[in-house]
């Protein structure tokens, strides 16, 4: 196509840096949340969390990431309609990823907790329902996407309810609860090893083992993903041995010592929450460029297969990186020291559980909302009288965010798409 | 930039930090009853009013936290206790700060004589009724401990052992009130009649002091119970 061939490198210059800016507001706001439960709960200061984020966010992203980017880039749109008309594909994601950002800078100056997954499924279906033709979203995919919002807080509440309930089961009922913390407290991280190396290899590195020939069954897939878990759960118990019994903290806190374990449990809850993050939520701002680079590098063609090119992945992994260096950080200072109710024990319950949920999502190539999730999974061990007090009010104000979100979003993304239309069409 | 985010406004105050902080100034109040009583039977009355400020200012800053904690106990607020028994509790207590600072007014204005045959078991009751608010404080300060552990296993058990001690001790609260009016019914018609009538009220008062402290224990055990 003309357009393409003249303006080929320009667009892709702004795709680059509307995803950079994208990826900055993930960075920001969103890695922020989800790293600052531990924080929050003191199992990590301000710096290692940033460190943990930075590995785990790309490693989740390059690893797990390549079903939520693939449905970001071609599952919310009817591709097949794009055919004839790639450059609305291409003014479209522009316009997608400039509203997603617009709306998100705008929801966090009024300071409502808006999440960048709804934005940008919001201004995807916004653009191609209103620019192109009703017909050009694929609405099944859209609902489910809609439905799994809803699913998954209280698939992680479930989850982290049931995992709080296990360590009062466990460890916290009995007369010896530091000793059986060092006992038990194993077992929770080879579940997280399990099932992070689990997601990674069953949908992640699908492609990889292909390229290099190997192909593994389920049952495989499950004993390499175990021995992954017991390589965890070894490293694990290393560091728990080094925590030793101080009882001279028990005297103000009978459960201090405790909770000095499941601070170690908790280093790897922050960093499968990392993981579950960037295998989500980078695709937010991946997904839409990768679908512009190539239908521009194709000269227009949509169907053409094309590896995504190493460097969008990249690019999304600095802009995340840069935004929690930049304004992240700061967030993870408020939230940290705002919740200082949460201890450890509850804190790695809460994470695991919304965690489990994300990646869980991540190998379904369902984007959905890693803050939003991580309330529900709050809102769980809250269930399981784990918490002194949760603002319900919050979750009103979640609720009528994913109303606003999805018109807000689309609007926007409507008027960025008739502006690029008029411009370069 | 208005900063609000999920996650952090999430979490609430927690109640159980203030309400344990209420309860500690409460027992300030109420422990300051054997100095004052000390004072008074000593004749000692400058000093029992320099301990009747005390209570009171004590009493004002309990009122004042009552106030706080009510003021940050929205129905929203969703907690591992029941809102209501947490304002029961906050309530019982307060009470008995209140109770302390009326017995000692009374007694301080009227510059009550305490008979010499009732003295000593006077006192006694007095130290009785004051431990029990001691002991509802030692249960009410293991919430943490319960919170921590989601209220669950030994730490139930043993605040609910705290709470029978508890019970027990206002029992025996009670005896020694019996013994003592029965003490002051022998000798009323040797005193004036208002002096034994309001006696007669500080002593309703003081037990009245270890039966708040006994509704305390009660009411958080149905907190656990929940």
């Amino acid at each position: 196509m003309e357009l393409f061939t003249e303006y080929g490198t320009l667009l892709i210059i702004l795709a680059g840096m509307f995803g950079f800016f994208m990826a900055w507001g993930v960075g920001a706001n969103d890695v922020a949340n989800a790293m600052g439960t531990s924080v929050g709960s003191k199992a990590l200061t301000i710096k290692q969390a940033i460190l943990i984020a930075m590995v785990f966010e790309f490693a989740g992203a390059y690893l797990a990431g390549g079903e939520v980017t693939s449905t970001i880039r071609k599952g919310i749109v009817d591709t097949a309609i794009f055919a004839e008309q790639p450059d609305y594909l291409v003014f479209g994601m522009l316009s997608a990823l400039l509203a997603a950002g617009t709306w998100l800078m705008i929801a966090s100056i009024m300071g409502w907790p808006v999440s960048t997954t709804h934005s940008i499924v919001g201004s995807i279906v916004g653009f191609a329902a209103v620019g192109v033709s009703v017909d050009a979203v694929n609405w099944d995919k859209v609902s489910t996407i809609v439905a799994s919002w809803v699913v998954s807080p209280v698939l992680a509440g479930t989850i982290s309810f049931a995992l709080f309930r296990s360590v009062q089961r466990l460890i916290l009922i009995h007369d010896n609860p530091f000793e059986r913390a060092k006992k038990y407290v194993p077992f929770y991280m080879f579940a997280v090893g399990f099932l992070m190396a689990m997601v990674t290899m069953l949908k992640g590195l699908k492609h990889v083992f292909k390229d290099i020939g190997v192909q593994l069954n389920f049952s495989e897939t499950a004993v390499l993903a175990a021995i992954f878990g017991l390589l965890v759960a070894f490293l694990g118990t290393y560091l728990l041995s080094k925590v030793k019994r101080d009882e001279s903290l028990e005297v103000n806190d009978r459960f201090a010592n405790v909770e000095r374990v499941f601070a170690v449990l908790m280093i790897f809850t922050a960093c499968s929450m990392a993981f579950a993050h960037g295998s989500n939520d980078v695709a937010n701002a991946v997904g839409p460029l990768a679908a512009v680079v190539n239908v521009v590098s194709s000269g227009g063609d949509i169907a053409a297969k094309s590896a995504m090119p190493g460097w969008i992945l990249l690019l999304g992994g600095a802009g995340i990186v840069v935004g929690l260096a930049t304004y992240g950080f700061k967030v993870m200072g408020t939230i940290g020291r705002k919740i200082t109710e949460l201890t450890p024990s509850r804190g790695f319950a809460a994470e695991l559980g919304a965690a489990a949920t994300v990646v869980l999502a991540s190998g379904t190539g369902l984007p959905i909302s890693t803050t939003h999730t991580l309330v529900g999974a709050v809102l769980g061990v809250g269930m399981a009288r784990g918490i002194g007090a949760l603002n319900l009010r919050m979750v009103g104000a979640i609720f009528v965010s994913w109303v606003v979100t999805l018109p807000a979003g689309a609007a926007l993304s409507i008027l960025f798409f008739f502006f690029f239309k008029g411009v370069f069409g | 930039m208005a900063f609000s985010n999920p996650i952090s406004d999430l979490f609430g105050k927690s109640p159980i930090k203030p309400l344990q902080e209420h309860m500690s100034l409460v027992v300030k109040c109420s422990s300051q009853l054997t100095p004052f009583f000390d004072a008074a039977i000593a004749n000692q009355w400058e000093q029992a009013s320099d301990i009747f400020d005390s209570i009171s200012k004590d009493e004002d800053h309990a009122d004042e936290l009552k106030k706080q904690f009510r003021l940050n106990m929205p129905k929203s607020l969703f907690m591992p206790v029941s809102r209501s028994d947490l304002l029961g509790i906050l309530a019982h207590q307060d009470s008995i700060a209140n109770l302390s600072k009326d017995i000692c007014g009374i007694v301080l204005g009227r510059k009550m004589d305490i008979p010499k045959s009732l003295q000593a078991d006077f006192l006694g009751f007095i130290k009785s009724a004051i431990q029990t608010s001691e002991q509802a404080l030692k249960a009410i300060n293991e919430l943490d401990e319960l919170l921590e552990t989601g209220f669950v296993g030994q730490e139930v058990k043993f605040v609910q052992k705290l709470i029978r001690e508890l019970d027990a001790q206002e029992h025996r609260v009670d005896k020694k009130e019996r013994k003592l009016r029965l003490g002051l019914f022998k000798i009323e018609h040797d005193l004036p009649p208002i002096h034994v009538m309001f006696l007669y009220n500080v002593i309703d008062n003081i037990g009245e002091v270890a039966d708040t402290a006994e509704r305390v224990g009660n009411r958080l055990e149905l907190l656990i119970a929940k």
